[in-house]
């Protein structure tokens, strides 16, 4: 794809993104940070075609590096935001759990 | 349209869609779910639209990587989480740090001037994610001085490495390829000690909103460095990304009444030098004389005003999450709803060390999120409010936040706790704030404050209230 397309999927991303998200309440913020946080180790993509295409050993190892990074960046931050909602609960909710552990 | 672009198109919706179900408390598992599974299509999509799919090296990273992310994961407390959030995040602005490095010297061949342009910035913005997180990480996790650090001539140091990055960065556009190299890891150094120097003046209270900004450059990063390897899949889902955290990055700077300039420019977490007159300054015998301990001859008394009241709100701050005290709170709760009082949880936008920290803490403690309430939804039920119970929060109740112009806090939205008829402050010392102004709530007639731990405290007044109630 050209720069010029890339710049304009890049401007309509950002719109996008800036929309989708305008109304959250504060009491996810911070699993929403998380998981966009997640998110943004989508860089494993450009990591791996650069630890594919180096032909340096040095340079190689450094995308691999890269990669590693960036997959943790993404498991880890998709467990923790996962681990975290899924304590979130409604009144109802917990009270029905608690009658099953009961 | 060939099939890799539709598929892209597919996953950067999938992503779309999974924040969006993510604003939402009902849906935001699924929303997770499907973000995570868009992103695995996504991996798998590149590997094999480029043809890379049978590279064991690749394989073995992402193996590795995966591995270590799972066990972080699994292992960290969800008192640690805003540490957490921040060290991932610096991560993945290494890792687009890297791509844009290895780019920008050469490995794609020749590469034009916009290339070097996109290359550089996707560098920049990479390396100040990666120094900038792990500063502030390292300052959350108390391995580091959680006070600003301000030397002489801070500020002309910060400009001066980013006008060295400025003009590095426009040189390295026009010269000759055979001196990329050495500018580029000249760009890195400089890039990564601008990430050191503007972390490191900002402290306590303004650390959420540094960490939601590093959160969307981590995201500009990525985007910018899809710019590099050509990868639309990449720019768009990083443009998400970085335009998310912006947004939250606005709504954070507004509910404290802060410019994202001022909080860039540590100007905030400054005390001024001379405090203003404005300033109510504790009374320290008025407060010592009213300081209870929880079995202290006065603990009928604000005991006694709790078991009497109709309707409770709580307060929670950073110190409750010091002090692990939620499921604490928690059995507070319940105890008070048994002897059919009304509670309700107040949470301020920034109490804690990032956004909804506070949620975090009382979901893991099971209170249903639909008694937590935020403060403009509940602070014009204080006056008609029997008793507050604040656990470990002073800046976001301080009511110099009014009053005392040319203090950090002053304009900040607070939750008007000094309005309700009696408020009970469970806090380890009298002492101010991260913002450093003191709390003329602690030496007001309603208000009684009792010290000490606040897990252990709450406990003593939970079962005291349980003794009578039984």
């Amino acid at each position: 794809m050209s720069l010029p397309m890339l710049f304009a999927l890049f401007v309509v991303a950002s719109v996008v993104g800036y929309k989708v998200i305008s109304d959250v309440p504060s009491l996810l913020h911070t699993p929403l940070m998380s998981g966009t946080n997640a998110l943004s180790g989508v860089t494993v993509l450009g990591a791996l075609t650069v630890a594919a295409v180096a032909k340096v050993t040095g340079y190689r190892l450094l995308g691999a590096v890269a990669i590693i990074l960036a997959m943790i960046n993404v498991v880890g931050g998709f467990l923790v935001t996962h681990r975290m909602l899924r304590m979130f609960k409604k009144g109802t909710e917990s009270e029905g759990r608690e009658n099953v552990m009961g | 349209m060939s099939w890799v672009n539709l598929l892209g198109l597919v996953f950067v919706l999938g992503t779309i869609c999974g924040i969006k179900l993510m604003s939402s408390p009902v849906t935001a598992v699924k929303g997770n779910l499907l973000g995570s599974v868009s992103m695995a299509g996504a991996i798998i999509l590149t590997l094999l639209a480029e043809g890379i799919v049978s590279i064991p090296l690749l394989w073995v990273a992402i193996a590795m990587g995966t591995l270590f992310g799972y066990y972080v994961a699994v292992k960290v407390a969800m008192i640690q989480m805003p540490q957490m959030v921040a060290l991932l995040n610096g991560f993945g602005g290494g890792s687009s740090a890297i791509v844009s490095l290895l780019a920008l010297l050469g490995i794609f061949g020749d590469i034009s001037m916009a290339g070097r342009l996109t290359s550089e910035l996707g560098l920049v913005i990479g390396s100040i994610t990666l120094s900038g997180s792990l500063i502030a990480a390292a300052k959350l996790h108390g391995k580091m001085n959680q006070r600003p650090i301000v030397f002489k001539g801070q500020s002309t140091w910060n400009n001066l490495t980013l006008l060295a990055i400025g003009i590095l960065f426009m040189s390295l556009l026009v010269i000759p390829s055979d001196g990329i190299t050495q500018g580029a890891f000249w760009i890195l150094a400089l890039s990564l000690a601008y990430g050191v120097l503007f972390t490191i003046r900002v402290g306590g209270a303004d650390m959420p909103i540094t960490i939601s900004l590093l959160n969307s450059f981590s995201g500009i990063a990525a985007s910018i460095s899809g710019f590099a390897v050509r990868n639309p899949l990449l720019v768009a889902i990083g443009a998400i990304v970085g335009a998310s955290g912006l947004i939250l990055t606005r709504l954070m700077c507004k509910a404290m009444n802060r410019s994202l300039s001022q909080v860039l420019a540590g100007r905030t977490v400054l005390m001024s030098k001379k405090p203003d007159p404005g300033v109510t300054s504790i009374d320290e015998d008025h407060v010592s004389r009213r300081k209870r301990t929880a079995d202290g001859e006065d603990r009928d008394d604000f005991v006694c005003r709790i078991r009497n009241a109709k309707s409770v709100i709580v307060i929670p701050g950073y110190g409750m999450a010091l002090a692990q005290a939620q499921h604490e709170v928690k059995k507070l709760a319940d105890i008070l709803e048994g002897m059919n009082k009304e509670v309700k949880f107040a949470i301020h936008p920034v109490a804690g060390r990032m956004p909804g920290h506070m949620n975090v803490l009382l979901a893991e403690a099971d209170v249903p999120y639909d008694e937590l309430y935020e403060m403009d939804d509940i602070n014009d039920e204080f006056k008609d409010t029997d008793v507050v119970i604040v656990v470990g929060a002073n800046d976001v109740i301080n009511p110099a936040a009014n009053t005392a112009e040319g203090t950090p806090i002053y304009g900040m939205p607070i939750l008007r706790a000094y309005e309700a008829k009696h408020v009970v402050i469970f806090n380890l010392d009298t002492k101010p704030g991260y913002a450093g102004v003191d709390n003329p709530l602690y030496s007001m007639d309603n208000t009684t404050v009792v010290l000490g731990d606040a897990a252990e405290t709450v406990l003593q007044v939970a079962s005291a209230l349980q003794d009578t109630a039984s």
